[in-house]
């Protein structure tokens, strides 16, 4: 049996800390070899020595099974950061891990040097480093996972801004063309803006363009309605372009009715009604002779 | 009737209605059937995918590619294990809606594919096949 008191992996750690760190640092390129261009040598090992200078004393001080113990915290901190870092630079979660799981190659070699005479005590301490290294690198890649969510998330939200853009046609004419999907997320920011801009430009017509939408479903149909509705509350007059046959077809057998709604086929022809109901005429200047 | 292929896709969020109705899409382009076709499907598509996840709490849609006789087929199932549809009748009946819809969805989608079947047991779930015919 081993000895209690001690404690072999620190003792090893502590004693083979240059060499574990540059085979480890070998380990590391070698496994991301094709990511080599996201990170440089320098950061790779002044991160792998700066977690090691942590790791060391964790492993001495603390419970080798419970990472959520308060003396794992600056490591768990550390790894956070290094897996937050690598989220944004889009390492995938594996290779992430790969920072904590190749430590054990390097790491679990000394210790068979170490205690290779004692296959007991050898077998305890592999068992312990194992699940130890395990643990930490599934917490590289959860906390990967969670920066990914929030990158993506972020990235939702600006789209969601830049996808219902409102233009101003002419003077008292807007137009939002509308592209892609519609739940009920877009579709409440589309109402908004469109409202906003009713406002902003003090706009009698908003012309809502639909050519891009590829399904009109009851849900988006309700929409449209609503957004029509508010805006003959604030004075102007919706048209809905861009209704293509196919849509319009369907439209009909879902029994989705817009009523008294303007609605045209093209945004060009929502824009030549638009500008007879403000009074203005377009007219071909007459070629010259 | 001949199997072609088939597939099973998770329907928990508007998320996955998207993904769900995409697959339809996806596999409609594949077999060449007409836009017509493939707008109606996929707009029945989503209403039942909705209904699934607004009163069913979630379920799954299954994509089936058929054939029967040189004819093909798309067949979507769409199932959850909600509280299922007390008055079925009630519930087809276009206007109805016991929430904050239009009350078209049902009555719609039956209008709007060759194939229409709906099962409902309260306390159970309910399940609907709607198919599409080239
Ligand atoms: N999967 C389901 N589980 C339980 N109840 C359902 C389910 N699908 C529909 N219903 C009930 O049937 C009613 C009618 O459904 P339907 O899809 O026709 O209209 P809606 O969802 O209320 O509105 P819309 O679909 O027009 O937005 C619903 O309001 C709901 O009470
Ligand atoms: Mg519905």
């Amino acid at each position: 049996m081993s000895d209690p008191t001690s404690n072999h992996i620190a003792d090893i750690l502590a004693r083979y800390e240059q060499p574990i760190l540059e085979e480890w640092l070998r380990e590391q390129s070698a496994a991301l070899s094709a990511r080599r261009d996201l990170i440089s040598d320098a950061d790779l090992r002044r991160q792998s020595a700066e977690f090691l200078a942590l790791f060391t004393p964790a492993c001495r001080s603390g419970s080798l099974t419970d990472i959520t113990a308060p003396e794992w915290q600056q490591s768990c901190n550390f790894l956070g950061d290094v897996s937050r870092s690598r989220a944004t630079q889009g390492f995938s979660p594996s290779e992430t891990a790969t920072f904590v799981f190749s430590l054990k190659q390097p790491f679990f070699f000394h210790l068979r040097q170490e205690l290779g005479t004692d296959a007991a005590t050898l077998a305890e301490e592999m068992w312990s480093a194992t699940v130890l290294l395990d643990k930490l690198g599934l917490y590289t890649t959860e906390v990967h996972q969670k920066a990914r969510e929030q990158v993506i998330k972020r990235q939702q939200a600006e789209m969601l801004e830049l996808s219902t853009p409102v233009v101003k046609l002419w003077d008292g004419i807007i137009a939002m063309p509308l592209i892609g999907t519609l739940d009920s997320g877009r579709a409440n920011i589309m109402m908004e803006n469109l409202l906003q801009s009713i406002v902003d430009t003090g706009s009698g017509i908003a012309i809502v363009d639909i050519t891009g939408v590829p399904t009109v479903d009851t849900l988006v149909a309700q929409y449209l309605l609503k957004t029509v509705s508010a805006a003959r509350l604030m004075g102007a007059e919706c048209i809905i372009s861009g209704i293509r046959p196919q849509i319009a077809q369907t439209m009909v057998q879902l029994g989705v009715e817009f009523g008294t709604v303007v609605t045209k086929a093209s945004l060009a022809d929502a824009l030549a009604y638009a500008f007879r109901q403000i009074g203005c005429s377009v007219a071909r200047q007459t070629p010259r002779a | 009737m001949i199997f072609t292929k088939s597939k099973t896709l998770a329907l928990r969020s508007e998320e996955e209605i998207v993904l769900v109705r995409q697959a339809t899409r996806s596999w409609m382009v594949e077999q060449r059937f007409t836009l017509v076709a493939q707008t109606k499907m996929m707009t029945a598509t989503s209403e039942l995918a909705r209904n699934a996840v607004v009163y069913g709490g979630g379920g799954s849609a299954r994509l089936e590619l058929l054939e029967e006789s040189g004819r093909v087929g798309i067949r979507v199932q769409i199932e959850d294990r909600g509280p299922g549809i007390a008055d079925l009748e009630q519930a087809m009946t276009d206007h109805f809606t016991s929430g904050q819809g239009l009350g078209l969805g049902l009555g719609g989608s039956k209008r709007l594919v060759d194939e229409f079947e709906i099962w409902s047991e309260p306390g159970k779930g309910t399940r609907v096949s709607i198919t599409w015919w080239k």
